[in-house]
């Protein structure tokens, strides 16, 4: 059974303090950063001819800053936050623990910065240079060290099943970065770097990766965030922990297997992307068992909907991370992939996930998170309100542009004529392209105005927490 | 190398084994997760581990 202790530990609230901060500015900038790429693609006369702002060198910035700046740091603010609370220790490791918040950061920024100078080792999502490479396995390997020692310290006995996901994502991202980072510097002071493996070794190796890092850094990582938070918020245990423990098996022995879906129809072996395609649709059934789990942790207190927006964040979460897991393996179906892939429905669908579920359940956290961490209230109840609505109007416009794109350029690069011959030309696919574009960089606008409008209300609760903090201390005094 | 361990070395012996072996083994778990009536009670009291260090009395209603 599990047990209740009187006097939890002192937690140490400083660090995700920290990480949350920085997960709101490295979320600005790189949302900013996605917004103008997307009006580049729109307006190609924003590249300015000037290198370092093409869209070639700020894509991978784009791509760094939301999903290691912004979701990396919320990750380790959360996990931080969760392991501490659900455990009843304090954090292990209190200097380890800061080396890994400036050693992240400082990764992000090199990231960024050598991005821009037009370094890069050109694995998508995995473009930072071989040194940037080596601190981040540095950093991480300290995470896990103090993950495991704090829950090695735990006051209760059973380690809560969103520690099982946030140690998964720990130890799977340790791997796929090591392996997928395998490479030779041409020489020490060199930033260039030859990769370990060839040919299509080389891009089953970054698929491998690739779709791990969806599965365990960008899924089951915040799925411990949903674990913890979703019933919090609600003030409800989750529906079914059996479930979530199934939940959790099912999609660690299916997820390791579906990365070659990113390479049908190329040089792969067909036996490979068969497989890969058939894990990925046994993975519907434990992502849809997730999304059940935690949307009926709501079932009897769906009034909340109505007067609480951080639910409304949660449970808008929930709805797309069910819908970009129905439409990933609608997409990585041979036939369906026939069409969809090398189009824009693929961008659609990464952000339908990124936006939908990532973006959106780390919000919710966060405005959960931010209030007890500055011992206050949310500066303004309003705006939370106002960023939900930015955040779903931004969303929809986006997926519903990338769909029209991605679908129509599919078709269009797919037609014959009578003769056999391509139906159109590649420059009239580019230009059905401009109104999707058009509509997909109002979307990012409307998504952008909303984090700006968080961290905005985040900085007026910090304020007035540490106003209250030092009237109470000068009412002591 | 004895014969037996030489038959771990061919591919197309050791995908299947993974797959029947990963296969039993969460067959397995959820054997283990529905069956024993008390089992079932003692898991399902781990969902209430976020409640057990509340002090959450003061953001409560923070949304008012």
């Amino acid at each position: 059974m599990a047990h209740t202790t009187a006097q939890p530990a002192q937690y140490d609230y400083a660090i995700v303090r920290n990480f949350t901060i920085m997960a709101l500015v490295w979320g600005v900038l790189g949302m900013t950063a996605g917004l103008y790429i997307a009006s580049e693609l729109a307006w190609p006369f924003l590249n300015y001819d000037i290198p370092q702002i093409t869209f070639g060198r700020l894509r991978p910035v784009h791509t760094t800053l939301v999903i290691f700046g912004f979701g990396g740091s919320a990750l380790f603010a959360t996990s931080y936050y969760v392991v501490q609370r659900t455990c009843q220790t304090r954090l292990w490791g209190g200097p380890l623990a800061r080396f890994t918040f400036w050693g992240w950061q400082l990764a992000i920024l090199l990231a960024a910065v050598t991005y821009m100078a037009g370094y890069t080792q050109a694995r998508e999502y995995a473009e930072m240079t071989w040194p940037i490479d080596i601190l981040i396995a540095v950093v991480w390997v300290a995470y896990l060290v103090i993950y495991v020692m704090t829950m090695r310290n735990r006051s209760q006995p059973h380690i809560y099943v969103a520690n099982w996901f946030y140690i998964a994502f720990i130890l799977a991202t340790a791997l796929l970065h090591i392996f997928n980072n395998l490479a030779m510097p041409v020489s020490l002071f060199s930033l260039s770097s030859y990769s370990l493996q060839s040919g299509v070794q080389d891009a089953m190796t970054q698929w491998w990766y690739g779709h791990n890092a969806v599965g365990f850094f960008l899924t089951a990582a915040f799925l411990g965030m949903m674990y913890y938070f979703v019933p919090k918020q609600v003030g409800r245990p989750v529906y079914s922990y059996r479930l979530s423990i199934i939940h959790f098996w099912a999609l660690i022995f299916l997820y390791m297997w579906v990365g070659a879906h990113h390479l049908h129809w190329t040089a792969l072996p067909d036996w490979t992307s068969t497989l890969a395609a058939t894990f990925s649709i046994l993975l519907l059934m434990p992502s849809w068992g997730g999304m059940i789990n935690g949307i009926m942790t709501l079932s009897g207190a769906w009034d909340k909907l109505r007067t609480d927006p951080i639910i409304r964040f949660l449970v808008v979460a929930l709805s797309f991370y069910g819908m970009s897991t129905f439409e990933g393996p609608l997409m990585s179906l041979k036939s369906v992939n026939a069409l969809s892939h090398y189009t824009d429905w693929t961008v659609g669908h990464v952000h339908s996930g990124a936006l939908g579920w990532v973006a959106m359940i780390s919000f919710g956290s966060l405005y959960h998170l931010v209030p007890r961490l500055w011992n206050t209230r949310m500066w303004s109840t309003s705006l939370i309100y106002l960023h939900f609505w930015l955040a779903t109007i931004g969303i929809v416009l986006y997926i519903s542009a990338m769909w029209v794109a991605g679908i129509g350029q599919g078709l269009l690069l797919r037609a014959f004529d009578d003769y056999g011959n391509l139906a159109y030309t590649f420059i009239e696919t580019v230009q059905f392209l401009h109104q999707p574009y058009v509509v997909r960089a109002l979307g990012g606008l409307f998504f952008v105005s909303g984090i700006l409008t968080m961290g905005f209300n985040t900085f007026m609760t910090i304020r007035q927490g540490r106003r209250e903090q030092a009237a109470l201390q000068a009412a002591a005094a | 190398m004895s014969e037996w361990l030489e038959w771990f070395t061919h591919m197309e012996n050791t995908k299947p084994f993974a797959l029947v072996l990963f296969f039993i083994t969460f067959v397995g778990i959820i054997l283990y997760l529905f069956t024993g009536k008390k089992r079932a009670k003692r898991l399902e009291s781990y969902k209430n581990i976020p409640f057990e260090d509340d002090d959450d009395r003061r953001h409560e209603d923070s949304q008012s």
